[in-house]
């Protein structure tokens, strides 16, 4: 018995020849994301403009509306009602009340008195606004740490092109990512950060197999023409990129789809990520290389060697 | 024939042993475990407040006053002080900032005195003379000093505080420059823990005024060296009682060792205290020179009791009676043991998962998680047959080896780390792909079965360790900087993938290597 071919061997894409179309693609998508992250924004949750988040089950089938009125009465502006799972589960949203971290007390308290004690309290989360700026912080430097980790990697282990390239690559993933975020208005929480930094870790990942592959061919043939090249190395990792994908895929869909609601909801941005990152690491971050003359840095390295 | 070093076969097959000692209480119930031998690991990964519920609590210490506060006792000792020494001053006060006291010179020539009987009453004190005006600030270096005793002394009485709840396994921790996490497992109700953590518990003994002991409201005007202090007390026409307390402050909390409560003969809670030697010698003058007298116990700025003093009390032991619940009567004894706070504490951050909350979470977790692991193997036959098989024991052993590890260094395991766990489990076979891949490869340039399998594997060996080491730094990355939850998917990312460059490689190739010795295969099934 044979695993079967998923991708023909001989599949023979020009990657290469098409790059002038993917670059507009591409651009396209971080203009769109761009526009959307600069005018609409992104959808923050309580973690980072501070707020109450009561997740609330009822013993009998909730009555949204009557729960809306009654805590509308309280006059905390604007009060969001949600259901999820079932019709017993309710998750509320308030805003941050004016008036430091006291006010954020009484109010608690005063939506737990209106809500009374008939109801199971899952989860109750009260947020003021000083810790947020801490989190944007803290983001940013992971991200940091990260891109310019994953470049001095490459940097040391292979060429200073191949780094920048793969870096200008993680970024257009970082800015889908974002971009998913405001397009869909997808809540962004403090778990929003997972899914930008597992999206870049995954995406490096399959630039780095396609680089691999490109630095042992430039040894190879070294009489062959860089795009012919590069467009080689590209098909021959393929089959191994798109199974890669799909297995992660695999795994991030078992995720989004039975892992509750809170896995889901970081879930779907990496499943999206991952495929755009994918997307990228194939298209993007090899085609890059050709604004750059990897062949004679190649030849120079291994003259000095 | 192929050959793979014995030793390397050894020590993948005794990693593999260990992983499943070191899993194996996390897999069975708490019963079974109990009849395990004891010299067997018995520890378990632990789960963090999000998976086990409970109540997470982010709280500031407000530096800020409490240097205040610590300015204002030396503006009283100051005040003393310049008496003593017959120095004339107009409008000693604290600066509205709180940063300074200042007070005007009668006479400037004394401005050279004042220098030297500060730095007498405390060499980190610093004078600023503007002309006649006066300021007095702390230094620089003593402040940064100050902040960080400040914060060590409220960890300290929170952590008294919290312990005397007597909640299982609580953990309080620093957080940056001034910030204190609390973690309290079970708890589904963090109110009493909020309003015990709310209150400084500033507990002073003072008299009343002789001649006006009442007022009706806080804006009456009191009388010199006085103050108007709230209480829970009403009058028999149910308005509110309002005391005017003397400012001096005969005796303070810092004096007591215990306190209690029991019940009088009406069954009423009460509070009693016991004061060390020198409290109780001191409070025993205090009694017996004011006898008939009301005396106030003021805590936080509000008085609690104020009994008229009958007999004096030597022996150090006192009762408060006041109106309280049996729970505000615990309370009262629980900060009078713990002791009052330097400083102010701020609620920046509450998070409570209720228990139930916690448990589906669980379930939800691992049953995507093993969702996941069925999936990717189903695929993984598909795509490799065999050899995609021997990649499913593997990525079943780094499961087990993941788990091993979280219970061995006592990492917490949160509901994004089960994510993560998960999400490995699909990236963890990409080793498997490529060197499949690789060895599909070989094949097709001509290479002959057994060399295939070994170039195969070594050209991706490179590919591996570039590919997984960029992914680590992107995990270590969360570990660094996230917080909690993130901390934890970072957490179990990392191992994933590196327990994934043992499994994936050496571990398969031992399958591979036995499997084709012993069936000796024409053609691969890969």
């Amino acid at each position: 018995m044979r695993g079967l071919q998923l991708i023909p061997y001989d599949t023979n894409i020009n990657f290469v020849g098409i790059r002038r179309y993917i670059y507009c693609v591409s651009l396209a998508i971080i203009l769109i994301c761009g526009w959307n992250l600069a005018f609409k924004g992104l959808n923050y949750g309580i973690d980072f403009k501070g707020g109450f988040l009561l997740e609330v089950r009822t013993k009998d089938k909730a009555d949204i509306a009557s729960m809306r009125t009654q805590l509308e009465t309280l006059k905390l502006g604007e009060v969001k009602l949600q259901e999820f799972g079932s019709d017993r589960d309710i998750m509320i949203r308030i805003e941050k009340q004016p008036g430091g971290e006291q006010a954020q007390a009484i109010a608690l308290q005063k939506i737990k008195e209106k809500l009374g004690n008939d109801l199971e309290y899952r989860r109750v989360e009260t947020v003021g606004g000083k810790v947020s700026s801490d989190l944007v912080e803290n983001g940013l430097w992971a991200l940091g740490f990260a891109l310019i980790g994953m470049l001095l990697y490459i940097w040391v282990r292979f060429e200073w092109h191949f780094g920048l390239c793969g870096i200008l690559a993680l970024a257009h993933d970082v800015v889908v990512v974002l971009g998913f975020y405001s397009l869909t208005g997808h809540e962004f929480k403090e778990t929003a950060f997972i899914a930008i930094l597992t999206t870049i870790g995954y995406s490096i990942n399959d630039s780095v197999v396609i680089y691999d592959r490109i630095r042992d061919n430039l040894r190879k043939y070294k009489k062959m023409p860089v795009e012919q090249l590069i467009n080689q190395s590209t098909n021959e990792t393929l089959s191994r990129t798109i199974i890669t994908v799909a297995t992660t895929v695999i795994s991030l869909l078992a995720l989004y789809l039975f892992g509750g609601s809170e896995i889901s909801s970081f879930s779907l941005p990496i499943l999206v990520g991952i495929v755009f990152g994918s997307y990228s690491s194939i298209f993007v971050s090899a085609n890059l290389l050709l604004f750059f003359d990897i062949r004679k840095t190649a030849k120079e390295k291994e003259a000095i060697a | 024939m192929l050959t793979f070093a014995r030793w390397k076969v050894l020590t993948s097959f005794i990693l593999c042993l260990f992983g499943l000692i070191y899993a194996f209480p996390n897999f069975v119930s708490e019963e079974t475990l109990k009849k395990v031998p004891s010299w067997f690991p018995h520890e378990r990964v632990n789960l963090g407040l999000d998976l086990q519920g409970g109540s997470h609590l982010l709280l500031e210490v407000d530096v800020k006053a409490g240097l205040k506060e610590r300015l204002s006792f030396t503006l009283d000792s100051l005040r003393k002080t310049l008496r003593a020494e017959k120095i004339g001053y107009l409008d000693l006060s604290l600066d509205s900032t709180g940063d300074f006291i200042t007070f005007q010179l009668r006479d400037q020539n004394q401005a050279e005195k004042i220098n030297a009987i500060i730095k007498k009453m405390d060499p980190e004190l610093e004078v600023i003379l503007e002309g006649k005006i006066c300021k007095i600030t702390f230094t620089n270096a003593s402040i940064a000093e100050r902040q960080r005793s400040i914060v060590d002394q409220s960890i300290e009485i929170v952590r008294r505080r919290i312990d005397e709840l007597g909640t299982k396994e609580p953990s309080i921790q620093r957080q940056g420059d001034d910030r204190i996490l609390i973690q309290i497992p079970g708890l589904s109700d963090p109110g009493r823990v909020k309003n015990l953590l709310g209150k400084t518990a500033k507990m002073t003994f003072r008299l009343l005024h002789d001649e006006h002991p009442y007022a009706s409201n806080l804006e009456d005007v009191a009388p010199p060296s006085t103050e108007i202090l709230p209480s829970d007390d009403v009058r028999q026409d149910g308005r509110k009682i309002f005391y005017v307390v003397r400012k001096e402050n005969l005796l303070g909390g810092e004096s007591l060792v215990d306190a209690g409560v029991n019940f009088d003969e009406y069954h009423r809670p009460q509070v009693s205290f016991r004061f060390d030697n020198l409290g109780a010698k001191k409070f025993g003058d205090i009694t017996s020179q004011n006898i008939h007298r009301q005396l106030a116990i003021v805590l936080d700025g509000k008085v609690i009791s104020a009994p008229t003093i009958q007999t004096p009390i030597t022996g150090g032991n006192g009762v408060i009676m006041g109106k309280f619940t049996v729970q505000e009567a615990n309370d009262l004894a629980l900060l009078m043991r713990a002791g009052a706070l330097v400083a102010p504490l701020v609620v920046l951050e509450e998070r409570t998962v209720g228990p139930d909350l916690g448990a589906d979470s669980i379930a939800s977790g691992r049953y995507a998680t093993m969702l996941s692991v069925v999936m990717v193997a189903v695929f993984m036959l598909v795509a490799y047959s065999l050899f995609g098989f021997f990649a499913n024991i593997a990525m079943l052993f780094n499961l087990i080896l993941t788990v091993a590890i979280l219970s061995l260094i006592g990492a917490t395991l949160t509901l994004p780390g089960i994510a993560g766990i998960a999400l490995t489990m699909g990236m963890a076979v990409d080793a498997n792909v490529l060197i499949n891949e690789r060895i599909k490869e070989e094949l097709r340039h001509g290479r002959k079965m057994l060399s295939a399998i070994d170039v195969g594997y070594r050209q991706a060996m490179n590919t591996i360790l570039d590919s997984n080491l960029t992914t680590l730094i992107g995990a270590a990355a969360l570990f660094l900087f996230g917080t909690g939850p993130v901390k934890g998917f970072g957490i179990t990312l990392a191992i994933g993938i590196l327990i994934s460059m043992f499994t994936a490689t050496t571990l398969t190739r031992v399958f591979v290597t036995y499997w084709v010795n012993w069936s000796k295969p024409t053609k691969l099934p890969i």
